[in-house]
């Protein structure tokens, strides 16, 4: 809660903060709220520009703009909402353990950590959605999988600031557990780092997800999703702009919104924004 | 010192070669090969068996990895499943390609990026750095695809000053890339400056704050002697890596902004050789774009630890 009200202190944590509870409100009640059928097709209505019956216009297949924005954000959110907290969970106790037990292991699985990081993460990606389909059941594990992997890097680094301190040597000579070392002193310690890199992690895999939509490997049409709506409208940006318009700044203002909470959340820690990479 | 080096370019060449046994073994895992995805419905009986043969497929996976590194060691990298062309030369045309793209993006976004990082970090919480701060991360979080159709509608649709798209086949002249090559650069060089801006900023922030930048002033340095001579060398330094991190990046992963400009790179390769399940291929690719990961990050690694003396004699590992 402290972390929170600090946050909120600052104008970027406010505006981040808000922009994200806005986009999180509208995934969760659009259903309610839109006026039209998301895939109701009007071939007397294709391309009309923004009135009073359609705000933001409508698409190459008459379909309303307004609705298929506020829905379109849906899947993207529920899938990276939930592939976030898995990744950080299981990058950062791989991680944690990592840089507590050091050695051959450690030496060994951050090998591996590296050659995955080496490979660019569209392949790595396609190579699974092509063989096994893009649907949630398939993307959350997916991008669970392979964001958690550079989740282990930041986990271990920040561990092994804290393992050498005197605290960790105590806790050993009480004749503490790994386990309990890990649950007690370490996890604390590390908690805020992770939280900063959960934060980034949401918005790096929203990014995936929508560019994946967008490429055409993510969700299926008729589906309404931004980064697929993007992809459809840009064809026709000549002559009809909105539909295009309308989920670049959907998609913009929550990746934005999510960094600006990002970064107030760091600087509420008291973290560097780590020099981390996307993928 | 040597011993250093020899270590890290071992680590180097281990992490080479286990990103290609990941992602060989990858392949291997999922269901169907190279045959089954080139030979579709035909893929039965005699055919499929004849397909199999050809391209070594009946061999266990063991020894198919075994040839395979050992002919990548000596750059036969073998046909593509799909067209039946030499690998290595469908890559090198596409290796130029995306070499020239990130190559005008360096040399426009390298120097812009270090000029605005030193201004702002300089001059901070001024007006530029307000605007360049926000800027930045806008231009680091939006992405590429939404970036580049707002660049199109602009400057392509709108005003006409550019073309949005670029038609050169693979191996067309490198004339034939301009000026269809502009815009692709422009987002690049938008997403790059903003990274490296940032490290660059906080840096020189950090050393201009620091005891000896104090000591000189305090001695009555003239400022632009101390901002040449004494705060900038140390406050380029972590500028390095993050350079580094940008050329793998620009080398390895603008599949988002190829196939937007239908440029015919890396990128687009990648993405057109999974969707045709051309394996080898693939794997091709996987071990292309790794070595340059890892090649590019121990340069980095070697730069600092030359431009730095204080590294060379403690933190052995890393």
């Amino acid at each position: 809660m402290a972390v929170l009200a600090r946050m909120l202190a600052r104008p970027s944590g406010a505006i981040g903060l808000g922009l994200v509870t806005l986009h999180l409100l509208a995934a969760a009640l659009s259903p309610w709220l839109v006026p039209y059928d998301a895939t109701a097709i009007d071939a007397g209505l294709m391309f009309a520009p923004p009135d009073a019956a359609h705000w933001l216009g409508t698409d190459q297949l008459g379909r309303d703009i307004l609705t298929r924005t506020l829905l379109g954000g849906r899947e993207a959110i529920l899938v990276t909402l939930i592939a976030t907290p898995i990744a950080v969970a299981w990058g950062g106790l791989t991680g944690i353990h990592l840089g507590l037990a050091g050695g051959r292991l450690d030496d060994v699985l951050m090998r591996v950590v590296d050659a995955v990081l080496a490979l660019p993460w569209i392949l790595k990606m396609l190579v699974i959605i092509v063989t096994f389909g893009a649907g949630v059941n398939v993307l959350i594990p997916t991008l669970a999988f392979f964001y958690g992997v550079p989740v282990i890097r930041v986990a271990r680094a920040a561990t092994q600031g804290v393992v050498a301190r005197d605290f960790i040597s105590a806790a050993r000579a009480r004749g503490h557990g790994r386990a309990s070392i890990v649950r007690r002193e370490l996890l604390p310690n590390v908690l805020d780092a992770l939280m900063v890199e959960g934060a980034m992690r949401w918005s790096w895999m929203l990014l995936a997800f929508s560019s994946l939509s967008f490429l055409g490997f993510g969700v299926a049409p008729p589906t309404p999703d931004w980064g697929l709506m993007i992809a459809d409208s840009r064809s026709f940006m000549a002559i009809a702009p909105w539909a295009a318009l309308a989920p670049v700044a959907a998609l913009s203002t929550l990746i934005i919104g999510i960094n600006f909470a990002a970064d107030a959340l760091a600087k509420a820690v008291g973290l560097d924004r780590a020099q981390t990479t996307p993928h | 010192m040597l011993r250093l080096v020899l270590n890290r370019l071992l680590l180097g060449l281990i992490t080479v070669a286990l990103a290609s046994a990941v992602i060989f073994g990858a392949v291997e895992a999922l269901p169907g090969d190279a045959c089954v995805a080139v030979l579709q419905r035909d893929a039965v009986g005699q055919r499929l068996e004849n397909c199999r043969r050809d391209l070594g497929l009946d061999r266990p996976a063991l020894t198919r990895y075994a040839s395979w590194a050992a002919g990548a060691l000596r750059g036969d990298l073998g046909v593509s499943a799909g067209s039946g062309k030499p690998i290595a030369t469908l890559l090198g045309e596409r290796l130029r390609n995306t070499l020239l793209l990130a190559g005008c993006t360096l040399a426009v976004g390298i120097p812009l990026a270090l000029l605005l990082g030193v201004l702002t970090g300089l001059r901070r919480d001024g007006a530029l750095d307000i605007v360049l701060s926000t800027g930045g991360i806008l231009a680091m979080t939006i992405p590429e695809f939404v970036s580049a159709t707002v660049l199109i509608f602009v400057f392509s649709i709108g005003l006409g000053w550019v073309p949005g798209i670029v038609l050169a086949a693979p191996g067309a002249p490198i004339a034939d890339f301009f000026p269809g090559i502009v815009l692709p650069v422009a987002v690049l060089t938008m997403v790059m400056t903003a990274h490296i801006l940032r490290t660059v900023r906080s840096s020189v922030i950090e050393v201009m704050a620091s005891d000896f930048v104090r000591m000189a002033t305090l001695k009555g340095v003239p400022r632009a002697r101390i901002v040449w001579r004494h705060a900038l060398p140390s406050a380029l330094l972590p500028a390095v890596n993050v350079i580094a991190l940008t050329i793998a990046w620009l080398l390895g992963g603008v599949v988002v902004v190829e196939k937007v400009f239908n440029y015919p790179g890396l990128g687009r390769f990648m993405i057109d050789s999974i969707t045709e399940r051309d394996l080898p291929v693939v794997q091709a690719l996987a071990l292309l774009v790794a070595s340059v990961y890892v090649a590019v990050n121990l340069a980095a690694d070697l730069l600092t630890l030359a431009l730095d003396p204080r590294l060379r004699t403690h933190r052995a590992r890393g």
